[in-house]
Formats: structure tokens, sequence, C-alpha cells
């Protein structure tokens, strides 16, 4: 894992200092709530419909147990004693005092973390693979290069005042955990045929009231050009990203009314200039970084031998491990979303645990992921059956890692204040039906995603099955989408027709589901029976 | 027009800024005023006569100044940059950092809070070059 030297640590420093200067002179009344709101933003404080809510940072999702505990404690200090883990691999806490943050941003920075652009509109938190380092198939680590671009977008003094927010996210596998192309740049590291390592550019991703697919910028950009070449589309989009209107700010909208080869075309123009002004770190820098993603101590000689006469414990293995690059042990996910639950949320007992466990069983190392689950990274199969006791004991071994009760949901009416419908009860009842009548294990991988308004938070648009929620008359209203995908075969789902009311989604839901067992041919998931019918039957057994 | 506030170089111009539209048929003009949505790249053929570029901040989020000013320095320009219009103490730091030595904010600003604001960094990550600062990387590999 990154370490902090001294110069990560003076800044991270400087930064609590400084917000605790501005949050001084806000409620002091020297600073006007207009001006406040980017710099408290930029901190990942919100306002939400009844508290600040603080987002901290996870950059690419990879925590250390001493680093998880102390979020638990965050939780129990200053908030009602839960925390809510994000689509951004981030996480959040709904309950906080303004007067209170500073020191919680002291606190974090006591263990390397902060809260720096986790929100506002500037290069958020970076994201990446919650598999990264552990996954047999991954060409290498791509967390040094998230790192190397999390120090570059830090502060970043050109790049403070976007259009709108800017999301970066790195991956080096074929398959795509991080729903990369739904980023406004999504980069894969990859080999060239020469055997070089570089990245490739995605640009223009997003979901929101206008879901793109990013479309590929630049194929191969050299690793000692990667800085220069990100600051080039950068600074494209800040000069001419629209500014008149808050919807269509993204570079998705740039991209898609420039076109991509006028974008690409600028871009590169920016980049042929910006190569003669020395702002690329030398590749020691890289070299530097990578040292910390060294793989920790694993033990060679391993049996992959696991006894799964226990059927609980079966099923978990079966649902909630991937396999690792390494002989002997296995990726573990541990899933926030149990039946009936709150999706993403966990207690500050159940985090303390996490922590506790990662210590034990995996060395040391935890991952958050974009479904808003936990990952232990490197656990040995010879411990699982004793860390699936303990999550047990913890109410965190639901056994559903992709299946439909595995919801992703923003959290919607009951705390956001731009939400028209509300998300979490309708999760939790839709996890409590499919728990409930057995269906869950029967269907396999389901995706399912949950918004309560266009601006997508949950993913809706990516979902085999999306749901968006929307204001009608007054009165909320879901509506039904099939087909999205956020993996390496990306695509948006389509809206199956008029809407729903909570009870009338669900049913729905239980109706194309029965449809899709009834259908479905050897080895497809739901997401392939559907690509192969089309949404007709489906519309068929919803509204016939 | 107001003076700079905040001044990091010997004198300020005194030659009144006119707009983009007028300064390409005002052969003469060696002070000129760029909007957000001005193209800064429009300057460089005459960067040898300018001895003022305004670059207006007419809401504090729009950002689009700070590429303005960085465009202009990496271009070589050497005469003064000042930032003008709605200015507050927390944007000091990052128009240094992207090569402004003159600063105007529309409402005075508090001088102790500048102060403060201005040593906010002890160090910076990016090299932006033209603000001269060492970036961080450069201090770990001895650069």
């Amino acid at each position: 894992m990154y370490a902090y030297d001294k110069y990560d640590q003076a800044m991270v420093d400087a930064r609590v200092a400084e917000f605790r200067d501005q949050t001084r002179r806000r409620i002091e009344g020297s600073l006007s709530e207009e001006k406040f709101r980017p710099l408290r933003l930029q901190n990942g404080l919100y306002l939400q419909l009844h508290a600040y809510m603080l987002r901290v940072a996870v950059p690419y999702g990879t925590l250390s147990s001493a680093q998880m505990h102390v979020l638990g404690d965050i939780a129990d200090k200053y908030d009602r004693g839960y925390g809510h883990f994000t689509t951004r691999q981030n996480i959040q806490y709904n309950w906080i005092k303004l007067d209170e943050t500073p020191d919680i941003l002291a606190e974090l920075a006591k263990v390397e973390m902060h809260a720096i652009q986790t929100s506002g509109n500037c290069i958020r938190n970076i994201s990446s693979d919650q598999y990264a380092g552990a996954s047999p198939e991954e060409l290498i680590d791509p967390r040094p290069y998230a790192e190397l671009m999390r120090q570059w977008s830090s502060f970043h003094p050109e790049f403070l005042a976007l259009p709108r927010k800017f999301k970066i996210c790195v991956i080096a596998s074929e398959t795509d955990r991080a729903a990369m192309r739904l980023h406004d740049i999504g980069i894969r590291i990859v080999k060239n045929d020469a055997g070089e390592i570089g990245a490739s550019f995605y640009v223009g991703g997003g979901m929101g009231r206008t879901p793109f697919i990013a479309p590929l910028l630049n194929a191969f950009v050299p690793l000692d050009q990667l800085i220069t070449y990100a600051e080039a589309a950068l600074r494209v989009y800040n000069r001419y990203g629209r500014r008149d209107n808050k919807y269509k700010a993204r570079i998705k909208i740039l991209v898609h009314e420039l076109g991509l080869e006028e974008y690409k075309r600028q871009v590169e123009e920016e980049f042929a200039h910006l190569q003669s002004q020395d702002i690329e770190p030398p590749l020691a820098e890289l070299e530097r970084i990578k040292a910390h993603f060294a793989d920790p101590a694993f033990e060679a000689g391993l049996s992959d031998d696991l006894d799964l006469s226990n059927p609980g414990f079966a099923r978990w293995v079966r649902a909630n491990t991937a396999p690792h690059k390494v002989p002997g042990y296995a990726i573990a996910t541990i899933s926030l979303k149990p039946a009936g639950g709150i999706p993403g949320d966990a207690s500050a007992d159940q985090i303390r645990e996490m922590a506790a466990l990662a210590k034990a069983y995996s060395l040391d190392e935890l991952r958050v992921t974009h479904a808003q689950n936990i990952v232990l990274p490197h656990v040995k199969k010879a411990d699982l059956f004793a860390l699936w006791q303990r999550l047990d004991a913890a109410g965190l071994a639901t056994a559903n890692l992709d299946a439909i009760t595995d919801i992703i949901a923003c959290p919607g009416l009951d705390y956001c204040s731009l939400a028209n419908a509300r998300s979490i009860p309708l999760a939790q009842k839709i996890s409590s039906r499919f728990t409930d009548n057995g269906k869950e294990e029967a269907l396999g991988e389901l995706k399912l995603k949950i918004s309560g308004c266009i601006n997508a938070c949950g993913h809706h648009h990516a979902g085999h099955i999306g749901i968006l929620g929307v204001d009608r008359k007054g009165v909320e209203n879901y509506q039904l989408l099939l087909g999205g995908s956020e993996g390496a075969d990306t695509s948006l789902g389509q809206i199956t027709g008029p809407g729903f009311s909570e009870d009338g989604v669900v049913d729905a839901i239980d109706r194309v589901t029965d449809l899709y067992l009834n259908q479905r041919e050897e080895g497809e998931r739901f997401l392939d029976t559907y690509r192969r019918l089309g949404m007709a039957p489906f519309k068929e057994v919803i509204y016939g | 027009m107001a003076d700079p506030q905040f001044l990091f170089r010997d004198e300020a111009a005194s030659a009144p800024a006119v707009p983009l539209s007028a300064f390409g048929e005002d052969t003469n003009a060696t002070a000129v005023r760029i909007e957000p949505a001005d193209d800064a790249r429009a300057l460089l053929p005459h960067l040898d006569r300018l001895s003022l570029v305004e670059v207006s901040f007419p809401a504090f989020t729009d950002g689009r100044g700070f590429s303005s000013a960085r465009i202009l320095r990496e271009a070589g320009y050497t005469g003064e940059l000042r930032a003008t219009g709605d200015i507050g103490v927390d944007m000091l730091t990052h128009l240094r950092r992207v090569g402004f030595d003159a600063i105007a904010p529309a409402t005075q600003l508090d001088a102790a809070e500048a102060e403060t604001a201005f040593n906010t960094w002890p160090e910076v990550y990016q090299a932006t070059v033209v603000d001269g600062r060492k970036p961080i990387w450069a201090l770990r590999h001895g650069l």
C-alpha cells in the first residue's frame, strides 16, 4: 500500500489547516455561504436535507486495517454510529456538524486519509479495480498510476473551477469491475505490440441525465507522458466545456458536441505544446510509487483445498470469493447488502470488525467496491472458514455478490436534496422479496441498480435491471430499465414503458425475472437472455 | 480601473486595458483585457508590445482564466498578468501558481487573511512551471 512521505503528510496537514480557517471564517460570518459552498464541497462536505454529509476519500478504494478502524471510530464519535460506502469507493457520513468537520479531517490526516476533492467541480477521487494486485488476470497493478494521478490532481491550480465534476478511473484488466467507460476519463493500462506498458484513454463517459459510454481517445499513451496527456485533455475541457447549463457541462457533452475527432485534435495540439513545458514527473517517481505496491508477504506453497461440507459456508464461498493470483489464496467480498438492509451501510462495530478481519486474515488490506461492498483481497483459503464464521457473527456473511439482492442504490429522498423519490426503502423491499421467495440464488448474476433521480448516482443506466425514481405530480414513481451493463460489455439500459408505484415496480421485476427463468438457455445470465430476446417479450409480461 | 491590491513585480502597469475585440484594431494598445470566453492564444503574436494583460473573473466559479494565464506565461509573456473581478481570499494561492503577478479583487480583501492564504501550501504537487516552484516529485528525486 502507498504510505505518505513527509511531503504528502505536509500537504494533507496544510489542507486541514486551510479548511479549519475557512470554517472559522464561515462561522464568524466573514465568508458567505455562497463563497463557502465550493470550498466545503472540495473538502467533501455537502448540505443535505437534514444535516451536513461528509464524504471521505478512499483513493482507488484501498484501505489499511488501521484506516478502516478510524472510519469506524469517526462513525461513533461524530455520526450516528454508521457509515455509508459509495459507488465511487468512498465512505460518507450523513449526520455531521460543520464545526466538528475540521477535527474529523485532522483525525483522518493522522492515518493518511482526507476528504480532498470528493465533491465540487474538480478532479474527484480516482477510482480503480477492487481486485487490483490480487487478480490473476490483471496485466499489472493499476494503483501506482492512480496514485501518480492522485498527487497530480490534488490542488491542481488550473483545474479547481472546472465546468463540472470530473471523474477518473484507472484499471489494468480486461474484465472491467470499475465501470471504467462510464467515467469522464477512463484509463486502461495496456501492453502494446512492442511489449511496452502504456495507457489507453477513454473520454466522455458518464451517467446522469445524458448517459454516454466513453469512446477511445488514444489507444496508447506512453507512461512518461501520462500526466502531460491528462493535463492536455483537462485543459481543453476547462477552456471549452459548457458553462451556460450545468446539465450540459460534463466533458461527455463537449466531446459529443465537438465530435470525438475534433476534441482529439485539440487535445493532441495542446499535448504537443505541453510536452515542451517539462510538467511530467520522471519515471523514477512512478517507480518510487510502484515500490509501495509490491506484493505483501504471501506464503508460498499453500494448498488450494477447501472443506465445503458446511452448506452455508459453501454457498458463501461460491458467491463471494474469486480466484487469487497466488495459489492457496482467495479474494473475499464482504457483502454490505443483507436481506432487507440498506445498501452500502455498515455500523461502526461492523467497520471495526472488518478492520480486525483484514488484520487477521488479509495482510492488513481492504478495498471498497463501486458496488458498495468491501473486499478482503488476500485471504488464505485455509482461513476462509474462520473468516466466514466471524463475518456471520457480525451480520456480514450475506452470500449474494452480483445477485439481484446485491443492489446499488443512491441515498435517495431519505437524505438527498436533489432526489425525487426514495431509493433505500425500495432496495429493502426488493431485497426482502427475492430473499423470501428463494429466487435470488436461482437468478444468478443479476445486477440491479436504483437511482432516486435523473442524476443517476445509483447507476440505473448500467443495471441489468435499472430503476429510476421520478416525481409524477407530487407522487413517487419508478421507471424500469432493462439491459444495462457496466462491465467489459458496457451498455445502457432501455426504459420498459410507463412507470410504477413502489410495490408495482417490485411486482414488475418479479415478472421479468420469471420470464428469464422460463426462457434462459444453458449458461445464460439475465442480461444475456434479455439481449437475445430483446425488449418485446419482457414488455409483454410487464404490461400485457 | 482599480490598482492591484497584491503586486509581485516592481510596479503596476498604468496603461488602460482595452477589450480583446478593440485590441486587434488598435495597434498602439499595450494593455488588453480578456474575458473567460476569449482565446488567450489570440494574443500570442502580440506579446512583445504588451505590458499588461488583465484576465477577468466575472464569477469566481468560472476557472477559464486559470488556463488563460498559464497559456500566456507558457508562451513567454513577461509583462504584468493581472487577475481582476470576483476574487476571494481562497483563490489567491492558485492565482499565483498559474502565473498571475498582480491581483485586483473587486472587493478589497483582508490583509491578514490574504497573508495566510498566500502561505497555504508548504510545497506543491504539480509543475505549473510558470510559478517557478519545484514540485514535490522534483524534490523527492533531487531534480
